[in-house]
Order: C-alpha cells, then sequence, then structure tokens
C-alpha cells in the first residue's frame, strides 16, 4: 500500500442546522485519483473546499502528509485547485495567470518563463500567452486554470467538475488528457463530478456520496459489478434490481425466491431466509426463445430501442415489473410481444443486504 | 444590394433622433450653451460699473496669470487633490469592509453613509461651527482632559476647511468603490489565495487592480467637485482663505467682474474635461460607476 498524502477523519460540517457532511472518513494514497461522485447537493464541493481550507470542518481531522491542517491558511497549504467556476484573473494574460503562483513564491523569472512555457505545451495552448481570459474559449480557459494549478507543482490537485462546463466531444478529449497529465507527473488527484461515465473512466477509486455519507469507496470495476447497497448499484451505470428471500445458501451461490420466479446470484455473508435485493447489469442479462438449464424466468418483450451502439430491450416481467437489457445487436430471433426466458450468470449479478441500516442509508 | 442597406440604415436613423431629440435639445439648452456663453463672456472686457462690455480682450487671461490669482490657483487644486487623496484613503476600506457584509447589512451602511449627504448642507456646515468654536464642545472637551491648555482656533482655518471637505465629499468616494468591490467575485479572491498569495498579496496583486474602475470614478467625483466648491470653504474658511470657487462666486457676485469669472470657470472647466479625458483613455466608459 502506498504512503497515505490526505487524511479526513470523522469530518463533520453543519451549515446552521444544515448537516452536510457526517463523518466522513477518507484516505487518499499519494500519486492516487479518487474521485467524489454523487448526486447534487451531496457535500461534494464542500469535502474539497474545507481540504482545500476554504471552508473550516465543524468537527474531525484533515491530514496532508501526516500533518494536521486545521490551523492553516488556505495559502499556507501544500494543496492546489480548480475551481469550477475557473476564476482565471480577469485583468492578467495567460501568462501572467501561470506565472501567479510561481511569482508568489518568488521563483527567478528565467525559470518561471521557462515552466509557463513548459505548462503550456502541456496543456496544449502554447502561442496563447498574450490572450486575455475573456478571450478564450471554456475549454481553453479550463487548460489554463489547470495549467496554473499544476505550475506550483503540488503535492495535491483538487479539481471541482473540471469538465462540467464543455460540450460531450471536449470532454472526452480532456479527460483523457488529464488522466495523462496525472500519471505523468504523479500527483495526487481529489476529482468531484456527478458524471458517472467520467469517474468510471479516469478514477483509481471512487467514493460514491449521498447525503454527506460515502456509501461506498473501491475501485471502479468493483464498484459497478460489486455494488454494496441499492443506491450505488442504481446511481452506477444501468441495473436491474429484484427482491426476493434466500431459499438456499451453498458456498456463496445462492438460490433466491422472487415475486416472478427462482433466480440464482452469488456473494459472501447471506443466509438462508434473509431478504435481499438483487442488481444485475443491463448488460448481464441474456433472453432466449427456450428456458436455459441453471435458472430462468418468464418474461414478454415489450420493445426494442435502438442506441447506436447498442440496442435495449425492455421486457415486462410476469409481476408487471419492467427490466433492460442491453446488446450489441439485436438478437434477429426475437420480436416484439414474443415471450421469452431471461437468465444471467450467478455470479454477473450482486446480491444486496436489506439490513434496516443500510437500509436507511440507502434511502 | 449597398442601395437597399443604404436605404435600411437612414430608415433605421430616424428613430434614434428621435429618441435622442429632447435630450439633446435639453443638453443644448441648459448646459451646452449657457458653457459657450461663458467661455465668449471670458475673452470680453470687464465694463466700467461692472457687467460685460463686448470688446474682445484677453485680459482676464492676464488678470488670472497674476501671482495672487495663481497663488489660489495652484492652493486650490492642492486641496482638491489632498481631500481626494484622503477621501481614497478613509474611503477604500471603508468601501472594502461594506461590500464584503451580507447584502441587508450593507444596504444599511450605505444608507448611513448616506445621510449627511440628504441634510440640508447649510445646516450641517452650521452645526460644525458650533462645534469647532472658541468654546464649543470640542474645546471644551480638549481643554477639561487637560490636552490643551487655550482653546484653539478651528474655525476659519485650512484644517477644518480640508476635515469638512474630506467629510463632505467621503460618500462620493465609497459608493462607487463599493459597488466595484462588491462586483468582485469571491472565487476570484480564492484561488489567489488557493496559489499562494497572503491577503495583503492579494490586496495588491487582485482586488486593487480590479476595482480601478472605481478608484477612478471616486477621483472624478471628488476632485471635481472639491475643486469647485464654495460653500464649504466659504462658511468654515470664513472667506478668510480664498479658493478658487469663492473667487469666481464674487467675481460674478459682488465684484461684478463677470469677464474674470468666466475665466476662471473655464479653467475649472479645462480641468475637468482633462480629467475625464484621461479617465477615458484608462477605463471603459461602461466601467465608470456613477451612482
Ligand atoms: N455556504 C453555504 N451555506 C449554507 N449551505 C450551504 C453552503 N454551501 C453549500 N451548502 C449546502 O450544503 C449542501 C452540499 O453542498 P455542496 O456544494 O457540497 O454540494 P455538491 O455535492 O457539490 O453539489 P453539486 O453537484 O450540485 O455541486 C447543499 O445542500 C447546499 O445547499
Ligand atoms: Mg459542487
Amino acid at each position: 500500500m502506498k504512503k497515505t498524502i490526505v487524511a479526513l477523519k470523522g469530518v463533520d460540517k453543519w451549515y446552521g442546522n444544515n448537516h452536510v457532511v457526517k463523518n466522513l472518513n477518507l484516505e487518499v494514497a499519494e500519486g492516487e485519483f479518487l474521485t467524489l461522485l454523487g448526486p447534487s447537493g451531496c457535500g461534494k464541493t464542500t469535502t474539497l473546499r474545507m481540504i482545500a481550507g476554504f471552508e473550516d470542518a465543524s468537527a474531525g481531522r484533515i491530514e496532508v502528509q501526516g500533518e494536521s491542517v486545521d490551523e492553516k491558511e488556505p495559502y499556507q497549504r501544500d494543496v492546489n485547485t480548480v475551481f469550477q467556476s475557473y476564476s482565471l484573473f480577469p485583468h492578467m494574460n495567460v501568462f501572467d495567470n501561470i506565472a501567479y503562483g510561481p511569482r508568489i513564491k518568488k521563483v527567478p523569472k528565467e525559470q518561471i518563463e521557462r515552466d509557463v512555457e513548459e505548462m503550456l505545451r502541456l496543456v496544449q495552448m502554447t502561442g496563447y500567452e498574450k490572450r486575455k481570459p475573456d478571450a478564450l474559449s471554456g475549454g481553453q480557459k479550463q487548460r489554463i486554470a489547470i495549467a496554473r494549478a499544476l505550475i506550483n507543482n503540488p503535492r495535491v490537485l483538487l479539481l471541482d467538475e473540471p469538465l462540467g462546463a464543455l460540450d460531450l466531444k471536449l470532454r472526452k478529449q480532456m479527460q483523457i488528457e488529464l488522466k495523462r497529465l496525472q500519471r505523468k507527473l504523479g500527483i495526487t488527484f481529489i476529482y468531484v463530478t456527478h458524471d458517472q461515465e467520467e469517474a468510471m473512466s479516469m478514477s483509481d477509486r471512487i467514493a460514491v456520496m449521498k447525503d454527506g455519507v460515502i456509501l461506498q469507496l473501491d475501485k471502479p470495476t468493483e464498484i459497478y459489478n460489486r455494488p454494496n447497497c441499492r443506491f450505488v448499484a442504481d446511481f452506477i451505470g444501468e441495473s436491474n434490481i429484484l427482491s426476493g428471500v434466500v431459499t438456499l445458501a451453498e458456498d456463496d451461490l445462492l438460490t433466491v425466491q422472487t415475486q416472478s420466479g427462482t433466480v440464482k446470484t452469488k456473494g459472501a455473508g447471506f443466509e438462508k431466509g434473509e431478504e435481499i435485493d438483487i442488481s444485475v447489469r443491463t448488460e448481464s442479462l441474456s433472453c432466449s426463445a427456450e428456458p436455459t438449464e441453471e435458472f430462468c424466468i418468464k418474461a414478454k418483450i415489450r420493445d426494442f430501442t435502438n442506441m447506436g451502439t447498442v440496442t435495449k430491450t425492455s421486457l415486462i416481467l410476469p409481476d408487471g415489473k419492467e427490466i433492460r437489457m442491453s446488446t450489441f445487436e439485436q438478437d434477429p430471433n426475437l420480436s416484439e410481444g414474443q415471450e421469452v426466458y431471461v437468465s444471467w450468470k450467478p455470479e454477473k449479478s450482486t446480491p444486496i443486504h436489506r439490513d434496516k441500516k443500510e437500509a436507511e442509508s440507502c434511502q | 444590394m449597398s442601395v437597399v442597406t443604404g436605404r435600411a440604415k437612414k430608415g433605421n436613423r430616424l428613430p434614434m433622433l428621435a429618441q435622442a431629440g429632447p435630450v439633446s435639445l435639453w443638453m443644448i439648452v441648459f448646459v451646452t450653451l449657457p458653457m459657450l456663453f461663458i467661455i465668449f463672456i471670458s475673452f470680453m472686457s470687464r465694463g466700467t460699473f461692472g457687467g460685460v462690455e463686448y470688446t474682445p480682450s484677453m485680459e482676464s487671461y492676464e488678470t488670472m496669470m497674476e501671482i495672487t490669482y495663481f497663488h489660489v490657483i495652484t492652493k486650490s487644486i492642492g486641496v482638491a487633490a489632498e481631500t481626494t487623496i484622503a477621501c481614497l484613503l478613509v474611503g477604500y476600506p471603508f468601501a472594502y469592509y461594506i461590500a464584503r457584509k451580507p447584502a441587508d447589512v450593507a444596504s444599511r451602511l450605505i444608507t448611513l453613509l448616506m445621510i449627511p449627504f440628504w441634510t440640508n448642507s447649510l445646516m450641517r456646515l452650521n452645526a460644525w461651527m458650533l462645534i469647532f468654536q472658541t468654546n464649543g464642545p470640542v474645546n471644551n472637551f480638549l481643554v477639561n482632559v487637560n490636552l490643551i491648555e487655550k482653546p484653539i482656533t478651528f474655525i476659519f482655518t485650512d484644517g477644518l476647511v480640508l476635515l469638512g471637505l474630506i467629510t463632505n465629499y467621503l460618500p462620493f468616494a465609497v459608493l462607487p468603490m463599493y459597488s466595484s468591490i462588491e462586483k468582485l467575485e469571491k472565487p476570484v479572491l480564492e484561488a489567489s489565495a488557493d496559489l499562494g498569495a497572503n491577503p495583503r498579496q492579494t490586496l495588491l496583486k487582485v482586488t486593487l487592480p480590479l476595482t480601478i474602475p472605481g478608484i477612478f470614478s471616486a477621483i472624478i467625483l471628488t476632485f471635481i467637485p472639491a475643486l469647485g466648491t464654495y460653500v464649504i470653504t466659504d462658511m468654515l474658511g470664513g472667506g478668510k482663505v480664498l479658493y478658487i470657487g469663492n473667487i469666481i462666486k464674487n467675481q460674478f457676485g459682488t465684484i461684478r467682474n463677470w469677464p474674470l469669472g468666466a475665466a476662471l470657470s473655464v479653467l475649472l472647466l479645462a480641468i475637468t474635461a482633462l480629467m475625464l479625458f484621461l479617465y477615458s483613455r484608462f477605463a471603459k466608459v461602461e466601467d465608470m460607476e456613477v451612482v
């Protein structure tokens, strides 16, 4: 395990009576790309601002490189921020904007000139030194904001929805550029977004947040394949969620009785008789005209939707619930209104506990 | 093609003229014509029994260059400059303080600031005279706490005039600076701190440069009126200390040397025009904060 560079220990934040961040515990490793992902208003920005020092934590402790920073003003902290609103200095040109940090630190002039050039090359903005921020596009401003933070060689870079204002194409391109930069420079990124695709493609680890609580902190593939609660399963990717009772638990293989039939899933720590939810990704479903051997449930094809690269098939279960399946190509043997048998590989689905505590935090 | 666009343009111009018409007429009748008349008079000669004799002459401008008048002019400019500088130095922190308060508190503070401006200036200045006279409360207090032995003569001194000017024009300095500080975006200041700048560095490198339009407006709104004032200087200075405004008033009034009064007014106009010209060179017109 790599060294921890940022640690949040039992951090709380209250705005008046509003409990915005609740007992947050988080350790970020050196050089890691960690994403805070969650719906609007869940406290992502607040968490970032507490690390940067713009907000005081109401309780708990924040450490950077093993040292508490609670007493340090923002300008004394060895972290830099890329703000969602860019926040470039409007009265300075691109060069002066990027040179702001080094000039404060009294870096020699020749060195600053070299560093700024290097940064501009890095964000592919060479030749824009004399431009004022007003004369830049959103994506260009974003890149200058990133360069302005990176030139300080921070140990930790905080990014608050840095690509939020960009169009889809530019955003995809910047995602790749940012990830490349992060790898190349070995800087720790704490990245805020509410775009789950962005989080999946860039992060080493993702912290899924809701109402000021981290629900799950794990690698993207784990979060995707093994969501630990209904909310995460729902929030990340597209899932079908079925409820039922465990009727048989052999090792990790569970047999579950749902309203639409008996199904199988795989997961440790479940007992016979327990009420659970099962999350199945749309792409893990398969259906055929004939019943399959291991298990299957009956369904009726409602319609097909072509989404470009994938086709979504909407299916109605006997209890009236709708589930969705995505495949790369539409199966020519299937047609709308047809009765089919739906199944999945047990290990491709995730059982989720439904105990009280979990249910509360995952409402 | 060009004919068509030409016609369209012509068609658009008329309504615009019609809109500007009443305003222009007002400006021409009540501002431009009187101003031209003053300039015209300044180049005429003085009538034997006062009034104007319509024979061209540079007499007034020559008088103006005489050493006594020249002193008054430089002194007035100096006092106006001191007033302006003091208003900026006191007003900027003031404006900064107000701008950092929540909106409702800020608007209350602005109202407080404006109260003296809404009170009658004669009443206010007479109150000043009472407060600062030889046996007034200020002197009594200073004598009673043994700071001084004998009462100080405040009234009719340069010092009191300056103090009066500063307090009178402070709101005009604070308002434009307040509005440009208030417009500063918080994230820009946070970005500065984030990049390692301490509060003093942020003030010098970000806050001040970004509020220059407000500072310029404050300069214009204090310097020009302070240079032309005569009520404050007359009352607090007692007519003993002469300023350009008092002299102009006297030339048009008791002394009845209209051409000289006009020439001095032209000088004030020229200084105003010069400042506005400099302002327009440094700041965009739409940034001007005339409240
Ligand atoms: N200065 C403040 N005063 C009072 N409440 C605040 C303040 N800033 C944020 N909040 C509240 O705290 C909660 C979390 O806000 P935060 O900005 O951290 O959300 P977020 O996760 O960044 O959301 P988004 O994705 O929309 O940016 C919200 O309910 C918000 O209303
Ligand atoms: Mg936010």
